[in-house]
């Protein structure tokens, strides 16, 4: 289980790496953390011929918060910004999501870029970002873009990023003043892909009411799927299971049936709303105090 | 007084090394010298096909490459099937591959091809430019397929029925017909593998000078590898040498032998006269090593109102995977295991072991138990929901009592003898185990849970297990001229303690301190005869050896030790490495003196030898300085060679919890209650207990080979096979884990030991599937289950259409 | 055929300076083990999995099957190796390790010491839940972890009483 040969590039600026990947066009990859790209070389399901390797790449790993989000670079290790207290302040589903990526050790290399433009359903990060509206920053030597997150997945394992683009930073918005968020999921063995994961973010009034009620789902649809559920919110918890259930679109495998994936969409939504609500009503004191 | 060794929990010798990162394992080993050139094979992508052409194309011009073979490339006993290892009479259809494929390949991951290259980067990027062309033959997986025969896996085998073994007891038709119950109950339980941490390795160094080969192989038997290895390529046994190192686990894959690669990478070492080694990546450990496990079953079983058994009659249809090389060891043990602590007044078992074109099924941890014991508990179980009695009570009706023992089962077991129980006390282990896991008060705390919406279920599983079996096994105590002790013994070691609890044995045996006594196992250099680490058989084995041995080396200490005190031996003593007449301590001999004058010389090649050599001292010139039917040195070479296999005993009890809402099964708390006799080292018995539990649960919730239907397998990786991580098992540290000892001697060695290394897993699959079954309400006849599973059962019974048999996924 | 690129890569390993030229698919782990022979670092998946072959990396326990020696040049790198504070002593959880039978084939047990030993860095008063979580990306197949457990514990109150 040995990678197959390739031509390592390690450039030191984003401006040599955005070269090199121009000049490797689809036979490069971007290395970053490699958490699973190099199980993937290893096992020789994927032979590309350039790596280019951008750890060496000074300024890329850097987290920073402001009022209005988390900006997360490219070389930011998972462990750093589930850490980063004032990431998590500023939208707590980050440290949430990301106690269930893995184990610590791959967190400590992998990086949260990296994921998102790995773009595995299966990604927490990609839920995180889908459900809270962030965005990309791509640059390649023909410029630079913001990807939002609705562009960004296109399908598994296939990102809007071209051959020839580095995802610079990854923009998650703040969780709202009044929001709560909270991220729930079933997995065979702790630390194991998910066989279904909700993400919530809700928002109530002075009253502690639901205003608006949002769950991002990871695994059960080929793209991180979002959905709005304010008004089953409201109804009930059945209802917001039977809507849950109605828009996923879960595969089986060897770990659950499609029909248990769906079933599992239902009683986590359910979690997932119950327990944002009450992270937003015990946030909304703590602003109002 | 010395201290007393034996059933103290002495701290490991073997983990200093272990500990620093010093350890040697089979890929460690070659890092001086010329470096071994490195293997992989091209193997096959299909379950089922006829070899057209292979192509090796421009594999050969990659830098680096050196070698590649195919079956062409064999020759005289190397180009012949590989051995049916243990032939018997009802095996009437083995059937083994070829150290490279001839023509056919019957399962994903039979070796085709071997390239040897510098390094395994190369040697896989020329198995990437080797064409194989193949014509495509059905594959025949699971069971099912098997028994249709609609495919056959070797053509000349068309019911694809390797095996066909049927004993009984008493009159089952009979004792059936009279009794006053009947139920049967159709089972199945799924494949699951050893998966040790460290896969197999070979690394073989050629010495053309001395037409000489030396092996290292990550192997549970060195002497029978070596053998087989001397056999296949033609060489006198004493041109082969064969040392297991350290070796990263083993848990029963590795006592299957000889491995092609055991064959080939020697063979390319010969020819290439270089060293070869070839270290197993995780990939083809899942599909070129062996399983386990696999079973349907059906019983029937006649019974009277208390549970008592009448009549017992079971078939089941074991799969065998693609070859036989290790025989129908496996379902012998299931077919005679399944009794347990239970004597039913009659008994029939039938099995049948069937083809598939799968990996090879051979020993895993509990060989054929774990099935066994899920056919047994699980009938008793059925039995006392049907009665409406306590699961215990029932069980209990049908103990074998402490009084009758030995007690005749009245079958041939595993290794040819009589199945006879040596001793144990099920009674005592019951009443220990419902204690420790609180089952009389369970009932209340139960229906408490249900009203907090929460499901919880208790279950139970007892098991017999026989331990140690034959035929022999040896050992070598020798007493060097610095008092320190070197024993050698032929089995292999693969993280039992056995440098540390053999140790304990002979510092006892032969009074020494611990400390001075060294363990060598698994090395023919040191220990010729031999037969291997497997069926909890060490400790009784090579234990009861080297207590003889020592008992052998000390007598002779003692008899040297007489003639130069000129006492009796039977005045003298042996303390701490010291002899003394009894009650004189201080005119006492170190032991180390006493080697020095059991070896006269004619050469001081030190100071110490001087005494020894024939003008030191005056000697009595009519008798030879060796007397006749004795021999020179301080040492002891005993071999121990019991009649039959001895018998440990277990039960085991969980309480679970299964989530409403999401079917997750979770394991509250879990009891064992533990009986290996008298244990040697209480701390590394319960670590192998530890580990047993641990695989026992892997297999009754988490792992399971996943083929599809054209027999790729589609899990074969760590991130697909769920091996249970800390967080899966309950922990003693969280109150989880709770274990119980009693000691039941055996009679039938010099110790009283009963084998400890698999009783952990034996029970757990039928404890588990008791437990949930008790807390979900409906019954579990599929292992392993999982939340998938679970739901789709309690899902389809609330539906009123409950399944014989839940499907895991599609 | 091209002959395949070859890269200098130095590092620190147990606090010395260690180079050796390799392909760039080199692994961190292939690297140790057999570019400077430290054969302590054990391969149990090659996936990233097991969590044997882990190594600190700057202090942190990351999979060395998963880095290339290459991504890795010039940084500080700690194996099993490197563990002991001197030839003559035990580190506090090699020690326990050995105290509480926290190992048996010994295979997986230099990830777990290694991982250990940078959780008690982080966390030196761990609760029983916590010495759990600290090793729950490692696998073992041989002590059901019980031991393993025990000696997080155990080390934790070693390094205490040696302070």
């Amino acid at each position: 289980m040995k990678p197959a040969p390739f031509i390592w590039h390690g450039p030191t600026s984003v401006d040599e790496a955005v070269s090199v990947l121009a000049e490797c066009g689809r036979d490069g990859k971007v290395l970053a953390g490699g958490q699973s790209l190099v199980p993937v070389l290893a096992m020789r399901l994927a032979s590309p011929a350039h790596l280019v390797d951008i750890n060496r790449i000074a300024g890329l790993n850097f987290v920073e918060s402001t009022p209005a989000g988390v900006t997360v670079g490219a070389l930011a290790r998972h462990r750093a910004l589930e850490r980063d207290a004032a990431a998590t302040t500023a939208q707590p589903l980050l440290a949430q999501a990301l106690a269930f990526v893995a184990h610590p050790t791959i967190r400590n290399r992998g990086t949260s870029v990296g994921s998102l433009a790995h773009a595995d359903p299966a990604g927490e990060l990609t839920c995180v970002l889908a459900l809270t509206g962030g965005h990309i920053l791509a640059r390649s030597s023909r410029g630079e873009r913001r990807i939002a997150a609705a562009d960004f997945f296109l399908g598994p394992l296939e990102s809007a990023l071209a051959a020839d683009e580095l995802a610079l930073h990854a923009f998650f918005p703040a969780l709202p003043a009044g929001a709560g968020s909270a991220f729930t999921e079933v997995a065979r063995r702790h630390g194991d892909y998910a066989l279904c994961g909700v993400a919530a973010v809700v928002t109530v009034d002075a009253a502690g009411v639901v205003t608006e009620a949002r769950c991002g789902y990871l695994v059960v649809a080929e793209t991180p799927l979002v959905l709005e559920v304010t008004e089953a919110a409201l109804t009930g918890e059945d209802a917001l299971a039977d809507l849950a259930m109605a828009a996923v679109d879960p595969q089986s495998d060897i770990h659950g049936s499609a029909d248990y994936r769906r079933h599992l969409a239902g009683v986590l939504t359910v979690r997932a709303v119950r327990q944002a609500t009450v992270h937003a009503r015990a946030r909304r004191q703590i602003v109002a105090a | 007084m010395s201290t007393r060794y034996f059933g103290a929990s002495v701290p490991r010798t073997e983990d200093l090394r272990l500990i620093t990162g010093q350890g040697r394992y089979t890929d460690d080993v070659g890092q001086q010298g010329v470096p071994a050139l490195e293997c992989a094979f091209v193997r096959s992508p299909h379950a089922h096909a006829r070899i057209v052409n292979i192509e090796v194309g421009d594999a050969l011009e990659i830098a680096g490459v050196h070698a590649i073979y195919t079956y062409e490339d064999l020759e005289g006993p190397a180009a012949e099937p590989l051995p049916v290892l243990i032939p018997h009479p009802n095996l009437h259809a083995p059937r083994t591959a070829y150290v490279l494929a001839r023509e056919f390949v019957h399962h994903v991951g039979e070796p085709i091809a071997l390239v040897v290259a510098d390094d395994r980067y190369l040697a896989e990027d020329a198995c990437d430019r080797i064409r194989v062309e193949y014509e495509i033959r059905p594959a025949v997986v699971g069971i099912a397929a098997s028994r249709a025969a609609t495919h056959a896996v070797h053509a000349d085998v068309p019911d694809n029925i390797s095996a066909h073994l049927i004993q009984q007891v008493g009159d089952v038709v009979a004792e059936m017909a009279a009794a006053p119950n009947t139920l049967e109950l159709d089972l199945d339980i799924e494949r699951s593998c050893s998966m040790p941490l460290e896969g197999r390795g070979v690394y073989a160094r050629w010495d053309h000078d001395d037409r000489s080969l030396r092996v290292y192989s990550s192997t549970q038997t060195a002497t029978s590898v070596r053998a087989a290895i001397a056999a296949k390529l033609g060489l006198p046994l004493g041109k082969v040498e064969v040392i297991a190192p350290d070796v990263g686990g083993g848990f029963g894959v590795k006592i299957m032998h000889p491995w092609a690669e055991e064959i080939i990478v020697p063979f390319a070492a010969r020819a290439l006269r270089r060293p070869v080694k070839w270290t197993e990546d995780r990939r083809e450990h899942f599909i070129s090593s062996a399983h386990e496990r696999g079973q349907l079953q059906h019983i029937r079983v006649g019974f009277d109102d208390e549970g008592r058994l009448l009549a017992l009659d079971v078939t089941f249809w074991h799969d065998n995977g693609a070859y036989t090389p290790y025989g129908i060891i496996c379902p012998i043990v299931t077919s005679t295991q399944l009794l347990g602590p239970y004597k039913p007044r009659s008994y029939r078992v039938e099995f049948y072991s069937m083809y598939t074109t799968t990996v090879i099924v051979t020993p895993y941890r509990g060989a054929g138990r774990p099935q066994g014991v899920y056919a047994m508990e699980r009938t008793m179980d059925a039995i006392a929901e049907y009665l409406g009695q306590d699961r215990t009570a029932v069980r209990e009706a049908n103990f074998i009592q402490p009084d009758e023992f030995p007690f005749d089962q009245g079958l041939i077991f595993q290794d040819g003898r009589p199945l006879i129980y040596d001793s144990g006390d099920y009674p005592r282990q019951l009443t220990m185990l419902k204690e420790l896991i609180g089952w009389d008060a369970f009932g209340q705390r139960q229906a408490a849970a249900k009203r907090a919406g929460q499901l919880l279920g208790i279950g139970l599983g007892c098991y017999v297990e026989g331990t140690g079996p034959g035929p022999y096994e040896g050992a070598h105590v020798h007493v060097l001229t610095d008092g320190s002790v070197e024993v050698a013994i032929g089995l292999t070691t693969q993280g039992q303690g056995h440098e540390t609890v053999f140790a304990q044995i002979v510092a006892d045996e032969l009074g020494v301190q611990f400390d001075k006594v060294r363990v060598v196992a698994g090395d023919t250099r040191r220990f010729g005869y031999a037969v291997g680490t497997f069926a909890s058989r060490a400790a009784v084995m090579s234990g009861s050896a080297v207590a003889l041995a020592a008992r052998e080396a000390k007598a002779k200490a003692l008899s040297v030790a007489a003639d130069l005190l000129e006492v009796d031996p039977v005045d003298l003593e042996l303390v701490d490495g010291m002899v003394s007449v009894k009650g004189s301590p201080s005119h006492a001999i170190g032991l180390g003196q006493l080697a020095v004058l059991s070896n006269p010389l004619r050469y001081a090649f030190d100071e110490a030898a001087k005494q020894a050599t024939q003008f030191a001292k005056p000697a009595d010139p009519d008798r030879p300085p060796i007397e006749p039917g004795e021999s020179p040195g301080l040492e002891g070479l005993q071999y121990f060679s019991p009649p039959r296999s001895t018998f440990a005993a277990g039960m085991h009890a969980a309480i679970v919890a299964v989530d409403p809402d999401t079917s997750e099964i979770s394991i509250v708390e879990y009891a064992v209650i533990h009986d290996c006799g008298n244990m040697i080292n209480p701390m590394i018995v319960a670590g192998q207990v530890h580990g047993g539990v641990a695989q026992g649960i892997g297999g009754a919730l988490y792992e399971t080979l996943a083929y599809d239907s054209d027999g790729q397998l589609l899990n074969a990786s760590f991130m697909d096979f769920l091996m249970p991580y800390v967080t899966e098992i309950p922990q003693i540290a969280l109150g989880q884990l709770k274990l119980g000892h009693i000691q039941t001697p055996s009679p039938l060695n010099p110790l009283g030991i009963k084998g400890a290394g698999e009783a952990g897993v034996i029970p757990v699959s039928a404890v588990i599937a008791s437990a949930v079954q008790d807390a979900v309400g409906l019954p579990i006849t599929s292992m392993p289950l999982n939340p998938s599973a679970l739901h789709a059962l309690r899902h389809t019974v609330a539906r009123a259409q409950m399944p014989t048999r839940p499907e895991v996924a599609e | 055929m091209t002959e395949e690129l070859r890269h200098a890569v130095s590092l620190r390993v147990n606090g010395i300076h260690r180079a050796a030229t390799v392909v760039a698919r080199r692994t961190l782990s292939d690297f140790l083990r057999h570019d400077l022979g430290l054969t302590g670092t054990h391969v149990g998946c090659e996936h990233g999995v097991c969590g044997a072959c882990t190594v600190l990396l700057n202090g942190d326990p990351v999979r060395s099957c998963l880095i290339f020696a290459v991504s890795v040049a010039g940084e500080s790198v700690t194996t099993v190796e490197g563990l002991r504070p001197d030839p003559d002593s035990l580190s506090p959880v090699q020690q326990a390790f050995h105290e509480c039978h926290a190992l048996q084939c010994g295979f997986c047990t230099p990830g777990f010491l290694t991982t250990v030993t940078a959780g008690l860095a982080e966390n030196p008063n761990p609760t029983p839940t916590e010495a759990v979580e600290m090793i729950a990306g490692n696998l073992c197949r041989c002590t059901g972890y019980q031991n393993i457990v025990d000696a997080v514990l155990r080390a934790a109150q070693i390094q205490r009483d040696s302070l």
